[in-house]
């Protein structure tokens, strides 16, 4: 049985999709690439660098999960290591003593598993990255372009605005996971991702995404020159708001409020 | 000079290490629990006059209620926010009646219990998550009083005092649970840039969306000894990376090993170590 959710989450994962270094190219110019967390290694599932958008500089981080079985055994599938949240981290705070704009672009299933990664503090570099990105004095935005896994996703996804591609999922667990972990069995995924509404029209109507985009003309041109134009109008409304750090604790803040 | 201490006779009873307690003697057909460390069974009435733990030093999980009397001076909690509940967001099947399961069965009605209280005398404000409701995991409601504690915190200029227990993000909320994350560190950060300070006390277990938010971003951090603290969980990291786990593998231990905590935390010396804390952060006075 497959539910319309769950066609999704398919789609959301397949291999033919755009990836983050596919966006890079595709809106910005001269992107240049920055490695390292400057602490233990650099992570390859987290590109990060300094490019232009039109005439601006901007800093953009991007999870890449590669295209073809190599690239993603080498990208290890879009799950990035502590270090690459550390070099994201890193990478942010760069942007804002030189103030520039961060864009973030967002694949990954979740947070890499592994002892390595426990033993260098998975927690908390993602619980690092939800503290200083709150408190990030430049605009920040961030688009979901394929899987947004759980807490990995979110620690790129404190943001100004949050945007989600047509396909793409936004989710606190994998459908499958949530089966698993419910009724014992991860075969009723699809029922699953019913339940966790993780679609972008899903999203949007709870309030955590600010829009789609549309993937309608995924193969012309027009995508990401139609993005580009977004992202940049975004920034310059962001740029002159004075209450920006106000208004994005509010934006969390929001949700679950009850007073 | 051995032959000396052999002929030595204490001259009363304290020289010789004081009057032997009679042990206390369990009453016939009180209930035992197995201790999974030692295996041995122990009286419950034990367990409790020794903070709930065994004499090998196993830590047996403690309910927010007995934590907080166990933490706080006597009579000085009190509670804040207790009418912020979960409802249900996303309308997943089944939620609200396992809601109404677990209200009845743990006598809570949310995960975590947030307010005031004094420990050793310092005012702070003290969070302690519920192990027994949905293993504290982290829904709207949880991440509600825990943001609204340290606003409140941040207003008053007071300390807080934070215990974990989680499962992480309650999946039954689906987003906005995960939201809950960005939500607390933000109230987190703006406490901390304050100028005030805050404690963590990670307890068995901390896993998930709540290692990666408010449990990880203590100026100090405290675990107990033998606690399960890790993002990911041991069983689904064995399955994808096809390892055997290192013996004590997120343990305390590990977690102190690698760098992640400041020190364990004994219940046997907790409270005078928390208070002590509390003191050098915000007392001023000597000790």
């Amino acid at each position: 049985m497959s539910t319309e959710a769950y066609e999704i989450v398919k789609k959301a994962r397949s291999s033919g999709r755009y990836t983050g270094i596919d966006f890079i190219k595709g809106i910005f110019n001269h992107f240049f690439e920055l490695h390292g967390d400057r602490r233990y290694a650099d992570d390859s599932a987290v590109i990060g660098g300094v490019a232009y958008l039109d005439n601006m500089p901007v800093t953009v981080i991007a999870i890449e999960k590669g295209h073809n079985a190599r690239e993603r055994m080498q990208r290890l599938f879009g799950a990035p290591n502590p270090e690459g949240y550390r070099k994201a981290l890193r990478l942010m705070k760069q942007a804002e003593k030189f103030k520039r704009p961060v864009i973030c672009f967002v694949d990954t299933s979740g947070a890499y598993c592994g002892i390595g990664a426990e033993e260098r503090g998975q927690g908390l570099a993602i619980a690092e990255n939800l503290c200083e990105m709150m408190t990030l004095k430049t605009p920040v935005i961030s688009v979901l372009i394929g899987e947004g896994g759980s807490g990995g996703a979110l620690a790129l996804s404190v943001a100004d605005r949050v945007y989600m591609l047509e396909n793409a999922v936004y989710s606190v667990i994998s459908p499958e996971g949530c089966a698993s972990i419910l009724w014992k069995d991860s075969s009723r995924a699809a029922e699953a991702a019913e339940c966790l509404r993780l679609t972008a029209k899903d999203a949007l109507k709870l309030g955590v995404i600010e829009g789609i985009v549309s993937e309608s003309n995924m193969d012309t041109p027009e995508f990401f020159s139609g993005l580009k134009d977004k992202l940049a109008a975004d920034i310059k409304t962001l740029r002159a708001d004075r209450q920006l750090l106000d208004k994005r604790y509010n934006r969390f803040r929001a949700f679950g409020r009850t007073e | 000079m051995p032959i000396l201490d052999f002929l030595y006779k204490p001259k009363n009873e304290l020289e010789k290490g004081g009057r032997a307690v009679a042990p206390i003697q369990a009453d016939q057909g009180e209930p035992e629990r197995t201790c999974p460390n030692c295996h041995k069974a122990i009286p419950i009435s034990r367990i409790w006059s020794n903070a709930h733990t065994c004499t090998c030093g196993y830590h047996f999980r403690m309910s927010a209620r007995q934590r907080i009397s166990f933490i706080a001076d006597k009579g000085s909690f009190s509670e804040m926010f207790s009418d912020v509940t979960s409802n249900d967001p996303l309308g997943f099947d089944g939620y609200k009646q396992k809601l109404e399961t677990v209200r009845a069965a743990s006598n809570e009605n949310e995960a975590v219990i947030c307010g005031t209280a004094s420990i050793g005398g310092t005012k702070c404000m003290l969070f302690v998550m519920e192990p027994n409701f949905m293993m504290g995991s982290m829904g709207s409601a949880v991440g509600e009083r825990i943001t609204r504690s340290f606003e409140y915190a941040t207003k008053k200029k007071l300390p807080v005092v934070g215990y974990t227990v989680s499962g992480g993000a309650r999946m039954q909320e689906g987003l906005i649970s995960l939201m809950q994350m960005a939500k607390t560190s933000g109230a987190v950060k703006r406490h901390s840039d304050a100028g005030l300070f805050y404690l963590t006390v990670l307890t068995d277990p901390t896993t998930g969306g709540v290692t990666a938010s408010f449990a990880m971003e203590g100026d100090i951090i405290l675990a107990e000894p033998g606690a399960t603290v890790g993002f990911a969980g041991a069983r689904v990291i064995e399955q994808t990376t096809r390892k055997t786990l290192p013996k004590g593998f997120q343990k305390s231990e590990f977690l102190l090993e690698h760098g992640f905590a400041d020190a364990l935390a004994p219940r046997r010396y907790q409270k005078s170590l928390v208070s002590m804390l509390l003191k050098m952060h915000c007392g001023g006075d000597e000790l």
